[in-house]
This record gives C-alpha cells, sequence and structure tokens, in this order.
C-alpha cells in the first residue's frame, strides 16, 4: 500500500474562527479525486471531530492525510500534548472534560472520540503526557 | 414535506438568499440539537432529507452541516447568524432560517405536520 496524495496541516489551539477548514478541505480534495460520498461523509466526520479535539484539548498539533493506491484514506492527527490522562473514559460515550468555552461552540458532548472509532475502519490512539497520536484508515470501494 | 411548507409552519425568515427551487425540496426528518457533536454522532442517514434544528449560532454548526451533508438548517429562539457566518452558509450552499418558536415548539409543531426525528416514526 502507497500513498498516491499526501497532505500536511498545521491546527492552531483555540482558534475556533478556523476550525473545521482543515476537515473542509479533507473533504473537498477526496470529492475531487472520486472517493465515494459515503466514505467521504465517514471521513469528514471522523476528521471535524478530531480537528477539533486538536484546538479545544491539545495544544494544536498537525493533521496528515494520504490517499493510498488501494483507495484507503489515511489520516493521522498529532499533538503535542497535554495528553490524555484517561483513555479508558475518554472513549466512553458521554464522558468530557471540555471547557465551558467549547462546549458554548457546540462540544464537550462526550461523542467525539467513540464516534471517530465507530466511523473508522482502523482506529489506533496513543497518548502520553507529550502528546497524543490518533491514526485513522477508511477503506473505499475501488 | 416542502421546505416553503416548513418555513410557513414556523414563520420562518431565511437567512440567506438561494435560488427559488430550493422552497421545492422535500424534507422528511428533523435533528434537533444545540451539541454538534450529537448530530456528528447521529445523523448518519438520510442527510439530504433532514433538517437541523439548533439554537447554536455560530460558524461550527453550518461546519457541521456541511459535514454531514445536511443542507437544511432552522436557528430556533429568535437567533440570527452574524453576517461573516452568512456569507459562510452562502458559499456552502447551505439554506438557513430563522424562527422565534423555541426548540420544543419547533419541533412540535413540525412533528404535529408528519415530519419525523431521524430514527423514524415513534412506534407507541
Amino acid at each position: 500500500m502507497e500513498s498516491i496524495l499526501h497532505k500536511e496541516y498545521t491546527v492552531v489551539q483555540d482558534d475556533y474562527v478556523n476550525a473545521g477548514k482543515v476537515s473542509s478541505d479533507i473533504k473537498s480534495t477526496l470529492a475531487e479525486i472520486g472517493i465515494s460520498p459515503k466514505v467521504i461523509r465517514k471521513i469528514a466526520v471522523a476528521s471535524y471531530e478530531s480537528e477539533i479535539n486538536l484546538i479545544i484539548h491539545a495544544w494544536g498539533g498537525k493533521v496528515f492525510m494520504d490517499v493510498n493506491d488501494d483507495g484507503s484514506v489515511a489520516l493521522v492527527f498529532k499533538d503535542p500534548g497535554p495528553g490524555i490522562p484517561d483513555l479508558e473514559k475518554a472513549l466512553t460515550p458521554g464522558w468530557s472534560t471540555a471547557s465551558e468555552k467549547a462546549r458554548g461552540m457546540g462540544f464537550g458532548a462526550g461523542m467525539g472520540l467513540p464516534n471517530i472509532q465507530r466511523v473508522s475502519d482502523e482506529f489506533n490512539i496513543e497518548s502520553s503526557p507529550a502528546g497524543t497520536t490518533l491514526s485513522l484508515l477508511f477503506r473505499s470501494p475501488v | 414535506m416542502l421546505a416553503k411548507e416548513i418555513a410557513e409552519i414556523l414563520h420562518a425568515v431565511p437567512l440567506t438568499k438561494w435560488d427559488e427551487s430550493v422552497w421545492e425540496r422535500e424534507y422528511s426528518h428533523v435533528f434537533a440539537t444545540d451539541l454538534m457533536s450529537d448530530a456528528l454522532a447521529l445523523i448518519q442517514d438520510n442527510e439530504e432529507s433532514t433538517v437541523l434544528l439548533t439554537g447554536l449560532c455560530n460558524t461550527q454548526t453550518l461546519r457541521t452541516a456541511e459535514m454531514l451533508d445536511v443542507r437544511f438548517i432552522v436557528f430556533v429562539r429568535g437567533k440570527f447568524l452574524l453576517d461573516d457566518a452568512i456569507e459562510m452558509a452562502k458559499n456552502m450552499g447551505l439554506v438557513c432560517l430563522a424562527t422565534d418558536y423555541t426548540m420544543y415548539d419547533a419541533c412540535g409543531r413540525l412533528y404535529e405536520k408528519g415530519l419525523t426525528g431521524i430514527y423514524g416514526k415513534h412506534s407507541a
């Protein structure tokens, strides 16, 4: 499996004004190259939730997108911290540590990570105080 | 139900200008929330025939609709979008209306007229 299209983005902590721009670009890029709308929708939902997590929970971060030669799409969200203290709780629907500001923007329902996990074909998360890396893979019918 | 009928039932005003043909589009489902994460988690089908009812008046509502391919938003409780958000909604091709009804009343009026929730009619 080799990448045939690679893109990278930077997401800034607390940048609510631009929140969603990365996911919007990922969505339109995938539409341009002909990925099926149903798969794009799943990717867009996972990407947007993950992008919001970088803004509201992490100190910003990087997003990497690769479209592979088998039609699958890989997304990696990498942040420099502060890490998720209890991953098991973070993956429990309804559990949230979002700030009042984040809640005011419509987030912090405790559905983010569980929803990302639900729509992804492969989901891997590693977290420590030095940062969190979330790796997702979406298979796409060629 | 046609978009123009929904607007009439809710006494809603358009926040964005669009082609007249938009009023003839059919909608059958409603999802009502102020929590965008719930919308992202629960609207999984019928997105093009789903109306999003919300009191959350900011650009994240528009982004959420964009990600979900939901095209019709009604803002409840008399709330309006700011100019930059209206511009964003226009660029996304979103239909945005505003109604003075509360969420409860807006849902009740649409339910009474036959629109269902995202899972269809209650069996009770």
